[in-house]
């Protein structure tokens, strides 16, 4: 029992040295020191410079406000799914991810189709207020990044939350109800004190996912808005300035570290052992009139949020110039070129999934080890390494892997061993919280009656711990399938992925490049779905939803 | 537990779809039977001395770096794989300057034996870096019958291979209903009546973007420039980050249904309406200007990566380049043009595309020494 329980961490922490350190480490030394003599001279750049002082306050700023809305728009969709049991919920929190898998330039042409000057809302509204512009114009804007990032990181708030939240003991709210507290006051004083931990994990990821935020920020805000991340991809990829390129790298990864380190203290404080509950016991359907118009506009307004883009996306996919249509898709197989580099849409998405399948296995693995190490034992100080990953720019990573992992580039494992470093802080961060509130007492117990240690934890700790490595693992392969920024740099053309397939499109003019992009958005979203739902009814043994 | 199991099993059917990717390339099915003839049979001891391969291995394999842009015909390919008894791979980046990054940062460890794509918007850095070994061509397309105008490298390390020219293009729907007629310099695109229609690309993210900007440094002067740029702002110019966004977010003439309707892109675009077009259509929808100084000429060239171990066969590579075979493939796979006068364009090209007479010229030297400077004097003039 003591051997494994002691050295669990020494796995994790070995990937990380192998797969992140070294490769990072690598490539911060070239860029410090591209003469083999230390050269600190582009911190000063840094901070004498205007624009970039401009730039890390831009990126502090936007993600603070982002990850706000974010919680404010997706709380009441957490309550709604750990409190009310409903038709067809399984499915729609496994849809809700589906946003998180999409790239930027797919997810931009939706946008478009919808609230471009020339998209759905805008042409109705000429219509109906009779005018001859568009009065909702926010392409390029603040709104369209704050936008964007509430449609990727709802369904993080959801899921995490909502996963939590799920578990927890409505009865303990009922007793404080009976005692005389309001609903507001049960909600402060009861609720929201047991939720913190989730609701802390949750914020984290979202601020870190933001706070790095590449696409959003370069495709749809548009050049005039700089984060640290859009920064550090300009001096590596257009102006090939590696010494400003690292020292951004460090500071960004300086700050993700600032950030974990303060979450784990407030984390610390806030986690206490509690009773979960199955969520036969705390799920109902709404009864009265006033829950069920809640539920029904709380869903009703997430559905549009993030569905309505994708819809907007599939339309298209189903349209050309001449109306209806199936060519996009009947013409996906077709390779009108002749070219050699033509990426047949079922290897891609073979690919794909391929890809997300060894990375959900190594996450899961890896994960599930170094949430024990840090959250079992002693050693609490790891917490913010396991976390680190999330802060490095995918290119500077990318760049890491080129140089500092040669042996390594040219096969295909690179690809979902550099998903995983994105994906494990996910797995990591799902099962914490559930992971912290199992009663050590539990598991002495059990070991008393003498389970072994492999029973305890099929029995004792994989039930309650089960549906967050469902959430983590959900999250895990839906990274993998979406992540492109250092998937771009390290893949060769041997191994394209769907959201490569669909960029490899939208490089040519022409209608039906057009067309089959949004043809295989449809297949990618269409295939995400099928997985999330077979993720999501997956269940750990009888003892029921966790 | 049931359950358990059909998990499990889907994840091993995952992990073993994964597994594809370690199948070489030539395996990929295409529509030609000759795809079974080509694996190279391993039978075949005297094609290669042991000692000069890399790897003990019986196929040779030979790695291309190159942008997204690039394609090539499946036959073009397959002629050069057999004639040559090997397996070529690609390694693509997004664009020419983040490949020529690439291998500028992996240059003590090369990834690849060739670099194609290198234009003369960044040869200048591809020059300073030291990455490139000197070539002649010593091919049946000799340097001699390339026009002068492509050949800008003396010292032999970048040969030129395509070139095409980066031109405004605009939506003749727009301009039809309008009655409106296209802007004929660049000077014009100040004017009132083109106010809050045109879209360009970033220069500091897009090698069109910074295409463009160097054709207004070049018509407006170094004193200039900027103040065309100011004017451009105040006349309503969008500025996107990249191609894509600009053609199919932006512009009213692709398929993507933006709101305006006048682009920086390519004079051969509305020929690849032409050819991608669904439903076909007879003729494009969109127009190229190429007006006397109003485009910008990007000259493409391959060279030979410093410390490839295959330098034998990318001598052959670029001799292959520029050959008819495929210099002829060029027009309907990349969209630009041969640098080969002999190499024949086809119909839809010659009907659609059209060559800029006078495209605005900068030299290879003069935009090496400004570029960065450029584009921050262009950052801080226009997106501040």
């Amino acid at each position: 029992m003591s051997f494994p329980r002691r050295f669990l961490f020494i796995v994790p922490l070995a990937f990380l040295a192998i797969f992140f350190f070294y490769p990072l480490a690598t490539i911060i030394a070239r860029g410090l020191a591209p003469d083999g003599v230390i050269d600190l001279s582009s911190f000063g750049t840094i901070v004498g410079s205007p624009f970039y002082l401009q730039t890390v306050w831009f990126t502090f700023w936007q993600a603070i406000v982002s990850t706000l809305l974010t919680l404010v728009f997706a709380l009441p969709a957490a309550f709604v799914f750990a409190r009310f049991r409903f038709r067809g919920k399984a499915i729609i929190r496994a849809l809700t991810t589906i946003p998180f898998v999409l790239p930027t330039v797919v997810v931009a042409a939706a946008f478009s189709a919808l609230i471009g000057p020339r998209g759905w809302i805008n042409e109705a509204l000429k219509a109906i207020l009779q005018l001859d512009y568009a009065p909702i114009d926010i392409q390029n804007t603040i709104w369209i990044i704050l936008l964007a990032h509430i449609f990727y990181n709802f369904t993080i708030v959801l899921r995490i939350v909502g996963g939590f939240w799920a578990n927890l003991d409505p009865q303990i709210e009922a007793a404080a109800r009976v005692l005389g507290a309001n609903r507001w006051r049960t909600f402060r004083e009861v609720t929201l004190p047991l939720l913190t931990p989730a609701l802390l994990a949750a914020a984290l990821l979202v601020f870190i996912f933001d706070f790095t935020s590449f696409g959003v920020v370069l495709i749809l805000g548009g050049p005039q808005f700089n984060t640290i991340e859009t920064a550090i991809y300009r001096n590596t990829q257009i102006t090939l300035n590696l010494p400003l390129a690292t020292a951004l790298t460090i500071v960004q990864l300086i700050c993700t570290f600032i950030f974990i380190s303060i979450y784990t203290r407030l984390q610390g404080r806030a986690s206490r052992p509690i009773e979960l509950r199955p969520q036969q016991l705390t799920q109902r359907p709404p009864v009265t009139r006033r829950e069920k118009f809640f539920a029904v506009s709380v869903i009703g307004a997430m559905l549009l949020l993030l569905f309505a883009p994708l819809i907007a996306l599939i339309a298209k996919s189903f349209v050309n110039d001449a109306g209806f249509t199936l060519d996009n898709f009947t013409n996906l197989a077709a390779n009108p070129r002749g070219s050699v580099l033509f990426v047949p849409p079922l290897t891609a998405m073979s690919n794909s999934l391929g890809f997300a399948s060894v990375t959900m296995l190594i996450t899961l693995i890896v994960g599930v080890l170094a949430a024990y190490s840090s959250s079992i034992t002693k050693r609490k100080f790891l917490e913010p390494i396991w976390m680190l990953p999330l802060g490095a720019s995918a290119v500077t990573l990318g760049f890491g892997f080129l140089i500092g992992l040669p042996s390594l580039r040219s096969t295909w494992l690179i690809i979902p061993l550099a998903h995983s470093l994105v994906a494990f802080p996910f797995v990591v961060r799902s099962i914490t919280p559930a992971l912290r509130s199992i009663r050590a007492n539990l598991r002495e117990a059990a070991a008393i009656m003498g389970a072994n240690p492999m029973r305890v934890w099929r029995e004792i700790d994989l039930p309650i711990i089960g549906r967050a490595l469902l959430v983590g693992g959900a999250f895990a392969f839906s990274v993998s399938i979406g992540e492109f920024g250092a998937t771009a740099m390290i893949s060769r053309s041997e191994t394209p992925t769907l959201p490569y397939a669909i960029y490899r499109y939208l490089t040519l003019p022409g209608s039906l490049n057009f067309g089959q992009s949004m043809a295989m958005s449809t297949l990618l979203i269409i295939v995400v779905s099928i997985a999330l739902i077979t993720i999501e009814r997956f269940r750990f043994g009888e003892v029921g939803e966790f | 537990m049931k359950k358990s199991l059909l998990f499990t099993l889907l994840v091993s059917a995952m992990i073993a779809s994964a597994c594809a990717p370690t199948v070489p390339p030539a395996s990929i099915p295409t529509s030609a039977p000759v795809v079974s003839v080509l694996p190279t049979p391993p039978s075949s001891p005297l094609a290669q001395p042991e000692s000069v391969l890399p790897t003990p291995s019986a196929a040779r394999t030979f790695t291309v770096l190159t942008h997204e842009a690039f394609a090539l015909s499946d036959d073009v390919l397959k002629k050069f794989e057999t004639d040559n008894n090997i397996t070529v791979n690609f390694i693509k980046e997004s664009d020419a300057g983040p490949a020529l990054n690439r291998a500028i940062l992996t240059k003590d460890n090369p990834e690849a034996d060739v670099i194609f794509g290198i234009d003369n918007t960044l040869m200048g850095r591809a020059l300073d870096a030291g990455i490139l070994d000197p070539y002649k061509p010593s091919a049946l397309a000799a340097l001699s019958t390339i026009s002068t105008e492509f050949q800008l490298d003396p010292s032999g390390q970048l040969t030129p291979i395509d070139y095409g020219d980066v031109c405004l293009n605009y939506d003749k729907n727009y301009f039809a209903q309008k009655k409106l007629s296209p802007p004929q310099s660049l000077i014009d695109l100040t004017k009132p009546e083109y106010k809050n229609l045109l879209v360009v690309e970033n220069p500091a993210g897009s090698s069109t973007g910074l295409a463009f900007m160097l054709a207004t440094v070049s018509v407006f002067g170094e004193e200039g420039w900027l103040k065309f740029w100011q004017q451009l702002k105040a006349n309503g110019v969008k500025i996107d980050e990249d191609w894509n966004t600009a053609y199919y977010t932006d512009f009213s003439g692709s398929s993507g249904q933006g709101p305006r309707p006048i682009v920086v892109s390519y004079a051969s675009s509305p020929p690849a309406e032409v050819v991608f077009a669904n439903p076909p259509i007879d003729q494009p929808p969109t127009a190229a200007i190429v007006a006397p100084k109003t485009c910008f000429r990007q000259i493409e060239f391959a060279g030979i990566l410093k410390g490839t171990q295959n330098r034998d066969l990318a001598e052959k590579w670029i001799d292959f380049m520029l050959g008819l075979d495929y210099q002829q493939d060029i027009p309907l796979q990349q969209y630009v043009y041969p640098v080969n006068p002999q190499a024949k364009l086809p119909d839809v090209f010659v009907k659609w595309s059209v060559i800029a007479d006078q495209p605005a010229n900068l030299a290879p030297d003069v935009i090496a020494q400004n570029r960065d400077q450029w584009i921050q004097q262009w950052t801080d003039a226009v997106l501040k």
